[in-house]
């Protein structure tokens, strides 16, 4: 399973680094040109394309679901009446998902005035994401749990990480974008989303720990 | 390799994204440090949890509701700012 998450990541990172010049116009920038000259059906297709996943990183983000709904309303609108804005020098997904994390931002801000939020927000010492606990889990720790029990640890564990950490974490690791468009959407550095990326999976493994390690007789772990 | 040089490759062990010396380095620490071995085995399955954990997928009614209130936005965006010619 490494090898498979080396493979997406190397595939995504290759489609990158390759100059836009020596590209055919993908089948998104032929909507996204389409829908700039007026074409609202080609606009609906990106709508239709790209509606869950804004959906889930917004959700991700606010924690919340009827903001999740307006973020998506809004992130969408927000890019129908940028359009020609649009530079077309990243994927317009890259560009979709910089102005979604921004309307999900500004909607935490608002929900947790009382709170920091930013995606520069760095987390307490360099020690934080250190491994503390080192037990090793159950060949397939998401069979111990009904869907619903699992559902249930997943939210609640990632819900913990700082909002900078969660948000890499999610673009990264859950949407599949690689390094690089996670470092353009987010309008980080590389070593910058490295490092979070590094800190939120050792954080959430940490987390984890209690839910998924080996029993060792048997007895009820939680 | 000390065990806090392996943590600082992890991401990029994980990922793939290592030159070959650099990663043999790694895989030799792996051989012989339980600990890191399974720090690095429960990351892995950290990450392939979230990744097929399908949380927050959105409903059909609700995508449709929200597709249909889009494009009512950005139509009446267009009647109330034509762009330019």
């Amino acid at each position: 399973m490494v090898r498979a998450v080396g493979k997406i990541c190397i595939k995504l990172r290759m489609s990158t680094i390759q100059p836009n010049i020596e590209q055919p116009v993908s089948e998104e920038m032929q909507l996204v040109r389409r829908a700039k000259r007026g074409d609202d059906h080609a606009f609906e297709e990106l709508v239709r394309r790209y509606d869950r996943n804004v959906f889930r990183i917004a959700q991700h983000i606010t924690q919340n679901r009827e903001d999740a709904e307006d973020v998506v309303q809004e992130a969408f609108l927000k890019a129908y009446s940028n359009l020609e804005k649009f530079q077309e020098q990243s994927k317009f997904y890259t560009w979709l998902v910089r102005i979604a994390v921004n309307e999900a931002l500004m909607k935490l801000r608002r929900r947790k005035p009382e709170r920091t939020v930013s995606l520069d927000e760095d987390v307490k010492t360099e020690d934080d994401s250190l491994p503390r606990e080192v037990a090793d889990w159950s060949p397939n720790p998401e069979q111990m749990y009904n869907q619903g029990e699992l559902r249930d640890i997943l939210t609640r564990t990632i819900q913990g990480l700082p909002a900078g950490f969660r948000t890499v974490f999610v673009l990264r690791d859950v949407e599949g974008l690689s390094t690089e468009e996670t470092a353009d959407a987010l309008e980080l550095s590389i070593p910058a989303v490295k490092s979070r990326l590094l800190r939120a999976r050792l954080q959430l493994r940490e987390r984890l720990n209690r839910f998924f390690q080996k029993k060792a007789s048997g007895d009820g772990d939680q | 390799m000390k065990c806090s040089e392996f943590l600082n490759e992890l991401t990029n062990y994980l990922d793939g994204a290592l030159d070959a010396r650099t990663k043999t380095e790694l895989d030799d620490h792996l051989a012989w440090c339980h600990n890191c071995y399974v720090v690095c085995d429960t990351t892995r399955k950290t990450i392939e949890i979230y990744r097929n954990s399908e949380l927050y997928e959105l409903p059909d009614d609700l995508r449709t509701r929200l597709r249909t209130a889009i494009m009512s936005k950005c139509s009446g965006h267009k009647k109330a700012d034509p762009p330019s010619s």
